[in-house]
């Protein structure tokens, strides 16, 4: 009875597992798919694009690539993107991890009340506050730079601050105190205790300011006008919207623009996976 | 004894006043940032959308006119709204749906899952312009992927983004291709209802179903609201994807609320508009987002503690 029973169970998880691998590949197929077919686009003539279809580029262009980067001034784009990405990734893992060490760290009065006005600041459509930052940075004459895209790095966003604030709660009292005792400071404390401690946290921080740096648009639609000061995003839209038609020279350009971002989650894949589920469930 | 205490309740204070003077010092940033980028912002969007205004000169008073030009006047108001509202309506539940039966199936215990969860998560990393870019020539009417394969079995495909009826269901394809992120988020959540709660459900000889309804949606509810409450808000900002695509057509069948914004504030400059545009996004957001906060205690399910 027992064994018959076994070997029924046994068979039953078998076929459930077969199930669960042919449902998995053939979905794995359709979410492949765009990215099988940017790529070969990437690679096809345009006799191949545009007259008869194939399912794999022959021969294979490799040129287009070239192409693509000589005619997008796809180095300068990058560096611009990157100027930017860095100097935000340091201003929001500096000022969100400052803040955050405030309100997890510091018992002081009127903190929890104005905790909750962080919070809130996330519910705020970004439409109702960004004509006035648009105008005040107009009034500051930063319209054309890169400063409007900075500088709001280095006074925190509510988002990470929340996140830090998390992690920093997670840190056992006894070490600060005992820092403290020591005679350090709340700035000691914060910078050679917290830090320190909170590597991951602040790891996925800078990740994911990187990676909004990387991808945002409307920022720099707002704020950029000179061509020789685009970012990655606005410069290829802009080439989209003159050269629409040049598909295998586009898909070269999206495929160059997305894969510095997959590179980085093969090189920092705990980082990324910790970092959502940190942001996304403990609310 | 009673100078002791004297003594004690000084150190007290003194330490209350050093902390208060090193919290406000460590969080003088986000206050300052708060002030200039969000509350004069706030104040100054208030007036402006009570004011004629092109960014130009200055803001001249009109007292409610903007509002009642929206309301009576503008019928690309009602009609991006509508679209919107398909974006937070249809859209949204779809995608909760997909990520949640996604990570359902990648919570399994099988051998090479994780290279499964790579290539799920993969496009939710691709840029938006990029996957943009992809997609409107996957959607291409005559060579495009989609309509390629659908000729290889005999049927001619609709032109997508380029018909005002497909056009939103397109964009809508393209997002669940983009919910990698969402997937991640309920996955940790499943790994995380103990295993016993199951365990104990199969001894009493519950079936997948019920056990699905009676300890995985109890148990993953306080995600699905977080998740539901960011889709909100997101979903009434839905812009760079449109922006890029269609320009919101065809036939302003994708003239989403923020993208009409947009083009009120910096292509017409017609700052107080857009701001008291801006203002009844806002009201919008904040009403769906309690009237689901308020549903919530009905069905979102905090297990003991934090």
């Amino acid at each position: 009875m027992a064994t018959a029973e076994r070997s029924r169970r046994a068979g039953y998880a078998r076929s459930r597992t077969i199930w669960a691998y042919v449902v998995l590949t053939l979905l794995s197929v359709v979410f492949v798919a765009p990215f099988y077919w940017m790529v070969v686009t990437s690679l096809k003539t345009d006799r191949q694009i545009f007259e008869v279809t194939t399912w794999y580029p022959d021969p294979v262009m490799w040129s287009n690539y070239a192409r693509a980067l000589k005619f997008i001034p796809f180095a300068r784009y990058t560096w611009n993107t990157l100027v930017i990405c860095v100097m935000t990734m340091i201003g929001t893992v500096w000022s969100c991890s400052m803040v955050a060490y405030s309100f997890a760290r510091i018992p002081w009065k009127g903190r929890d009340a104005l905790f909750l006005v962080v919070l809130a600041t996330l519910m705020l459509p970004g439409q109702v506050t960004m004509i006035p930052v648009f105008m005040i940075f107009k009034w500051l004459g930063w319209i054309g730079s890169y400063k409007p895209l900075i500088v709001p790095s280095f006074f925190g966003g509510a988002f990470f601050i929340f996140l830090l604030r998390q992690f920093f709660r997670s840190v056992p009292n006894e070490l600060s105190e005992s820092a403290r005792i020591d005679g350090a400071t709340e700035l000691g404390i914060y910078a050679r205790v917290i830090l320190p401690l909170s590597k991951p946290a602040l790891a996925t921080v800078a990740l994911f300011t990187f990676i909004g740096g990387w991808t945002d648009f409307m920022g720099p639609l707002l704020y950029l006008n000179d061509p020789n000061k685009y970012t990655l995003s606005l410069g290829l839209q802009q080439f989209v919207s003159q050269h629409g038609a040049e598909w295998s020279m586009l898909m070269a350009a999206s495929t160059v623009m997305a894969l510095p971002i997959v590179i980085l989650y093969f090189a920092a894949q705990r980082t990324f996976v910790e970092g959502i589920t940190l942001t996304g469930i403990k609310g | 004894m009673v100078n002791t205490r004297v003594s004690a309740e000084k150190r007290h204070s003194r330490i209350a006043r050093r902390n208060l003077i090193n919290g406000l010092l460590f969080a003088s940033p986000w206050i300052f940032g708060f002030i200039v980028f969000t509350a004069y912002p706030l104040i100054a969007s208030m007036y402006y959308s009570c004011s004629a205004y092109s960014g130009l000169a200055a803001p001249k008073f009109i007292g409610l006119e903007n509002y009642v030009q929206i309301f009576t006047q503008d019928d690309m108001f009602f009609k991006s709204l509508k679209n919107t509202m398909y974006m937070v309506v249809v859209a949204l539940p779809l995608g909760l749906i997909a990520s949640l039966a996604l990570a359902m199936l990648l919570n399994q215990r099988v051998k090479g899952i994780t290279v499964y969860r790579t290539i799920y998560y993969l496009p939710s990393l691709v840029p938006a312009v990029a996957s943009a870019i992809l997609w409107m020539w996957l959607f291409n009417p005559e060579i495009g992927l989609f309509n390629v394969i659908l000729k290889s079995v005999g049927v001619t495909g609709p032109a997508w983004l380029g018909d005002p009826a497909w056009a939103k269901p397109a964009l809508v394809l393209m997002g669940l291709w983009g919910t990698g992120g969402g997937v991640i988020i309920y996955l940790a959540g499943l790994q995380d209802v103990p295993q016993s709660f199951y365990e104990a459900a199969e001894l009493d000889g519950a079936s997948a179903v019920s056990k699905f309804f009676n300890i995985t949606l109890p148990m993953i509810s306080p995600i699905i609201f977080f998740n539901l409450v960011m889709g909100i808000i997101g979903s009434f900002q839905y812009f760079t994807q449109a922006y890029i695509m269609t320009h919101g057509g065809p036939q302003d069948s994708t003239n989403f609320y923020a993208l009409h914004l947009f083009n009120s504030a910096f292509v017409d400059w017609n700052m107080g508009y857009a701001s008291a545009m801006a203002w009844i996004l806002f009201v919008i957001t904040l009403v769906c987002t309690l009237v689901v906060m308020k549903t919530s205690a009905k069905w979102v399910y905090y297990g003991g503690g934090d």
